[in-house]
């Protein structure tokens, strides 16, 4: 992975000084709270319900085990001894003291980390696949591209006022589990008529209150031109952008007010002044920061190992979990291996100290000390050799993170919601331990098969419930929480917008109408069907008769 | 005492900003009962009520918003040919309509523009499209809810003054033009991103930086 050279420590130094001085112009009554929140906001510190909550980039979802264990070191000194990573790749601090937010970052950078514009109306930090750089299906490894892109985007002085904020994602891979069309920009490699690599750019895309798609605005750019292509996207937005009015403010009011190809030709217009400037990436610098993820570094083997093979004859738990857990690797004889961070009982994404430390000392003895943090809210090993992935489950088992549920209904992506979110209209952690008890059968779990069950506690959407197979919002009414359902969602190259199937629902009627959905699903699936394909063969009619359907007398 | 940053000093300003007569009540935009402050891009700036209310200083040098200068051109041209009168402009004004007002940008010795709200970062777009595409060397001075945390980016987007909100210290401002001292990416102060100006190390010689901390597994 990518390493700091002096450029960027000193950057993160200085960040953390000036962050530092920042706060303590605030206790001094130098900086009003109006003042203070839009600077606080840039390095990822929200106020929240109970208190401060600190999110922490982890770039791209990438992190070394000496960065895990230090991580594990901060929740245990400033917080509670656990945190929770999000939909965003970060993790999140729910319990930080204010005033010890300059110390905590102090201790991040020594293990170059840091919380820059985590949060706020300005670029925020960039997500990929988690499976990037060892995905069977990659085109090319977006993260040499991602990491140049942080780079551009941190402190960018134009854009440190956007009308709101702003998310880039980009995928290097057949299938998107990048999620870029649902994105303010999304960047989208591919290989064109030519057996060129090309990147596709969408715009326009984001879930929230007015959940859309993006829309491609330009079909084929070199990547030397990533930089300056976005900068004039930044730009046409940050100078038409509403500022108004925070609900119509970010890039898709823009894009859908103007037309996207109305859209697409200013931007077209202001590129030509950007165009082979020197933001152009060179042919050097891209060789440089891609030698940061090389590949060579794995042992040649056979993609069968006899150990593995007997481990799971002889253990059907084993077995259960390997296959929902490890995951088709480029190199032949190793797994990528997701730990799931949703054993029912504990909010979605919740990982305590200990679990921190196991995990950072997993992947150090066998995947080249290094993880991945998934927008599913899960751990990734991305680099494990079959013969290993026994050592690992048993590793990982003694410290609660063996839920063999991985792609299931019971991985749920859940927000923090009204538990702890200050935004959150209802709590979203309760709704998915509900479902969770619901459904403890793990035989009937994976008789269901692929299921994505998305929870938000309002419409800003970070639990992603618009491209949930199944979408739990949570909705105030009087009062009072309510929960409006979703069917259709789905994310991935194909990507759609879940279709509410009718009046919301409260909080103890939720699990039963998940259910209800999954037994119209059982009934009318043929075979092999995923639920989602189901949904799209025969619409959410027969589901929303089912679940509302009066009961027989 | 004056609280203008120029040239990384504070310095005595000469400058007059006149500014506008408020808006009528009834042209005031509310939503949810709250003054929206922010208007999108290319609305009229002024009625001509506020233009006909506004009270011009008759000697000195003066600021006067691009509203204003539109409507007294004819007035204050001798002023203008005389170095009198620099233009501000609202961060939702255009620049064609500031460049069709005046033909040659660099007959103004001064520009500036408003930052209505410290999170309005319009403001950095348009000085650094007056710095590069439009080819502006003046002074471009900025001004309203300009406080030393936004310096940094102001002074590497092209503006070379601040008018520091007048209850904030301008001296403890200074510092924030610091903050950094090698940014990433290119920008007007410098156009060149951080590749091109330093040679900066790849895989293999940062790995032997970091190898006393962590050693890679042997296999």
């Amino acid at each position: 992975m990518y390493i700091y050279d002096d450029i960027d420590q000193r950057i993160v130094d200085e960040r953390v000084a000036q962050y530092r001085d920042q706060t303590r112009r605030y206790f001094a009554g130098e900086l009003t709270d109006d003042e203070y929140r839009p600077l606080r906001l840039q390095n990822g510190l929200y106020i929240q319900r109970h208190a401060p909550m600190l999110r922490i980039a982890v770039p791209y979802g990438l992190l070394n085990s000496r960065q895990l264990h230090k991580l594990a070191d901060i929740t245990r000194r400033y917080d509670k001894g656990y945190g929770h990573f999000s939909t965003r790749q970060n993790l999140q601090l729910n319990w930080p003291k204010l005033e010890d937010v300059p110390d905590i970052l102090a201790e991040l950078a020594t293990v170059q980390m840091h919380g820059i514009q985590t949060s706020g109306s300005c670029i925020r930090a960039i997500t990929t696949d988690q499976f990037a750089g060892v995905a069977p299906d990659e085109i090319v490894d977006p993260r040499p591209l991602i990491e140049i892109l942080r780079q551009w985007s941190s402190f960018h002085p134009e854009f440190a006022g956007l009308p709101r904020k702003f998310k880039l994602a980009v995928s290097g891979s057949k299938e998107d589990r990048a999620l870029v069309q649902a994105h303010d920009i999304g960047l989208e490699f591919y290989l064109d008529t030519d057996n060129k690599i090309a990147i596709r750019v969408w715009v326009g895309g984001g879930l929230g209150r007015t959940p859309i798609l993006g829309t491609v605005i330009r079909e084929h750019l070199e990547w030397q031109h990533a930089l300056t292509y976005c900068e004039a996207i930044l730009r046409v937005y940050n100078i038409h952008g509403r500022r108004d009015n925070a609900y119509k403010a970010r890039i898709k009011i823009l894009v859908k007010a103007l037309g996207a190809e109305e859209f697409a030709r200013q931007v077209e217009a202001e590129w030509q002044h950007h165009k082979d400037g020197p933001s152009t990436i060179t042919q050097a610098e891209f060789d440089r920061v891609a030698s940061f993820f090389a590949t060579g570094r794995h042992t040649t083997l056979p993609d069968h190992d006899a150990a593995f093979e007997a481990a799971k004859a002889a253990n059907p738990a084993f077995a259960a979990w390997a296959k929902r857990s490890a995951h088709g690797h480029k190199v032949p004889g190793y797994r990528a291996v997701t730990i799931s961070l949703k054993p029912t009982g504990i909010a979605p994404g919740d990982a305590t100290a200990e679990q921190m430390d196991v995990l950072a000392d997993l992947a150090e003895k066998y995947s080249f000390g290094e993880l991945r943090v998934s927008h599913e809210q899960n751990i990734i090993l991305a680099d494990v050799k079959l013969g290993d992935l026994f050592a690992i489950w048993e590793g990982a088992r003694a410290h609660g993170l063996a839920t063999p549920n991985v792609g299931l209904l019971t991985d749920i992506i859940c927000c923090p919601g009204g538990d702890f979110c200050s935004l959150a209209n209802a709590k979203s952690i309760p709704i998915a331990e509900a479902i969770q008890r619901k459904f403890d059968d793990l035989d009937y779990l994976h008789d269901i098969g692929d299921l994505e069950l998305n929870i938000s506690g309002c419409m800003n959407s970070c639990g992603h419930h618009h491209i949930g197979h199944i979408g739990v919002l949570g909705v105030d009414k009087d009062g009072s929480e309510w929960y409006q359902i979703t069917v259709g969602g789905k994310q991935g190259s194909d990507a759609s917008i879940g279709t509410v199937i009718g009046p919301s629902f409260a909080a103890e009627e939720v699990p039963g109408v998940v259910e209800k959905l999954i037994e119209t699903y059982l009934g009318q699936r043929t075979d092999e069907e995923r639920f989602i394909d189901t949904v799209r063969r025969i619409g959410t009619a027969p589901f929303k008769a089912h679940v509302y359907a009066k009961e027989a007398a | 005492m004056s609280n203008l940053i120029k040239n990384n000093a504070v310095i005595a300003d000469e400058w007059t900003l006149v500014t506008l007569p408020p808006p009528p009540e009834s042209a005031v935009r509310k939503q949810a009962g709250k003054v929206v402050i922010f208007k999108v891009t290319g609305e009229p700036a002024a009625t001509p009520e506020q233009l006909d209310g506004a009270v011009i200083p008759t000697t000195g040098k003066i600021i006067v918003p691009l509203t204003l200068w539109q409507a007294r051109k004819q007035d204050l041209a001798a002023r203008a040919a005389n170095g009198e009168i620099g233009i501000w402009l609202e961060s939702y004004e255009l620049l064609e309509d500031l460049i069709a007002s005046v033909g040659d940008l660099n007959s103004l010795p001064l520009i500036a523009i408003h930052f209505p709200r410290f999170v309005d970062g319009r403001g950095f777009s348009l000085a650094a499209l007056l710095r590069t595409r439009y080819g502006y060397k003046n002074e471009l001075r900025a001004i309203g809810d300009v406080l030393r945390d936004q310096l940094y980016f102001m002074h590497r987007v092209g503006f070379d003054a601040y008018a520091i909100r007048a209850d904030r210290s301008a001296e403890d401002a200074l510092a924030s033009l610091r903050d950094f001292s090698s940014p990433y990416q290119g920008s007007v102060d410098n156009p060149l991103p951080v590749w091109r100006r330093h040679t900066r190390v790849a895989q293999h010689s940062a790995h032997s930086r970091v190898q006393a901390t962590h050693e890679d597994e042997v296999d």
